[in-house]
């Protein structure tokens, strides 16, 4: 079994009105690559589904996606780092859901794990109970939230092999194990693709059987020199 | 000082010993600074890890490897990673002892508002990230703000206008000016700035609150 693509090959299938989730934390653990794909493909109303947006201040990752106007529907956590995304959604261009972070992530959970749902009280008693069902469960009240899923996930991953197996390096991995659970078509960036057995098993952090397609994004060198500009850039590093 | 070190100088005396701390965007973040000698504590951060440390100098940062502002940090020794499905298992299930966030208002029911400013009719900026789960799931939810807004107005309120994160969740308010608990018997005025009254307080704060018995100047923790 070989999963190795090329971008170019995945991206065929991606389609207008396509739903896609993309991992990453603020252009961390993100699949730039993909992204990159994405915007030069120029796919348009796209439904994404990611935690939270770009690395603040924009023009960078899920951002590059915004400012082309390829997304009409986004659902996240929260989406005040990207000026390109307010822009839009200020203007009645781009509709956007959100939810608690955990009910996030637990929703996308129940949907690769095949759950009819989670049961959480997060949102009691604010706008987020809006139009959900909510079960009282020994006295005290839940929100019913539905799973979600997509027809494509991108995740970033540290090293792959052929088979699709995934190792995650750092605090990268935040929501990708999960989104490679619930796509129809999951898509693996990685920074390396190695021979199979050089991923020690306990080391897998997303088992083959979740991906679809590995390809090849930025070597962990040239991610180091991105994101160390970009932090740079920022003044967040101590001099 | 300005009223961010000020506010973050004094929220730093909550903690205690051994505690598992969240700390939330802007100025709960420099709360680290001011941790006190001899406290030590594991802070979480809900994009994935527990136990980090400080900014690094350049040329020690690594790229998968930064808090949920998208900013680096190191990790201590003890350090450890996980995926944003167990991020929020210690954060929804009760494993924080104490989280420290920022607030837009708050009121006198221990109401939180802090994710949610109307940009346009019926549209909201900027998200609540992982602040609902936050004070849902800790056991000690600390508020902090500025105590009036530019034009003066009080941002400690009878009831709050904007969109809740959580409903009368909060145990603690640290403004520029004071500090109060929100008890059974409602609000308490506990702490005041140097050089201003009860009085004062009443006059620039929209709430109903009591004053405790044992009030006293803001402490600072230097």
């Amino acid at each position: 079994m070989n999963k190795i693509m090329d971008l170019n090959q995945v991206m065929e299938k991606v389609h207008d009105g396509a739903t896609i989730m993309i991992g990453g934390f603020l252009g961390i653990g993100s699949p730039l690559k993909c992204i990159e794909k994405l915007v030069e493909k120029k796919v348009k109303d796209l439904t994404v589904i990611a935690v939270v947006n770009s690395y603040p201040g924009g023009n960078f990752d899920l951002a590059l996606l915004f400012k082309n106007k390829q997304i009409k529907k986004f659902i996240t956590a929260h989406s005040g780092t990207c000026p390109e995304a307010l822009e839009l959604f200020k203007n009645g261009e781009l509709e956007i859901e959100y939810f608690p972070m955990g009910s996030w992530i637990e929703k996308i959970r129940a949907g690769g794990a095949g759950l009819g749902g989670v049961l959480t009280p997060i949102g009691n008693n604010t706008l987020v109970e809006e139009g959900k069902e909510k079960i009282i469960i020994k006295g005290k009240e839940f929100l019913l939230e539905l799973p979600l899923k997509a027809e494509f996930a991108f995740i970033k991953g540290y090293r792959a092999d052929r088979l699709g197996n995934v190792e995650y390096r750092g605090v990268s991995l935040n929501s990708n194990p999960v989104l490679a659970t619930a796509a129809d078509f999951t898509v693996a960036e990685v920074n390396e693709i190695v021979e199979v057995g050089s991923i020690m098993p306990e080391r897998v952090g997303t088992p083959s059987v979740f991906v679809n397609a590995v390809v090849q994004g930025n070597s962990l060198k040239k991610q180091q020199d991105i994101i160390t500009d970009l932090w740079v850039s920022n003044g967040r590093l101590i001099q | 000082m300005d009223f961010r070190e000020m506010i973050a100088r004094r929220a730093a005396l909550e903690i205690n010993d051994g505690q598992i701390i969240n700390l939330g965007f802007g100025m709960p973040m420099a709360v680290a600074n001011y941790i006190p000698a001899g406290v030590n504590v594991i802070l979480q951060s809900e994009n994935g890890c527990l136990n980090f440390g400080p900014t690094p100098k350049i040329g020690e940062q690594d790229a998968d490897i930064a808090n949920a502002g998208g900013q680096p940090i190191t990790l201590l020794p003890g350090a450890a990673i996980f995926d944003l499905a167990t991020s929020f298992t210690i954060i929804r299930g009760g494993h924080v002892d104490m989280t420290i966030l920022g607030a837009l208002e708050v009121d006198q029911e221990g109401n939180l508002a802090n994710w949610a400013l109307p940009i346009a009719p019926g549209k909201y900026s900027p998200g609540m990230g992982g602040a609902m789960d936050l004070v849902a799931g800790s056991r000690k939810v600390v508020a902090v703000l500025q105590h009036n807004n530019k034009k003066g107005a009080s941002k400690i309120l009878r009831k709050c206008k904007l969109p809740l994160t959580g409903y009368g969740v909060i145990n603690v308010i640290i403004t520029d000016k004071a500090v109060f608990n929100i008890t059974k018997n409602g609000l308490v005025l506990k702490e005041i700035i140097s050089g201003l009254s009860v009085e004062n307080i009443v006059n620039m704060t929209e709430a109903k609150f009591i004053v405790a018995e044992d009030l006293c100047e803001y402490r600072l923790n230097f």
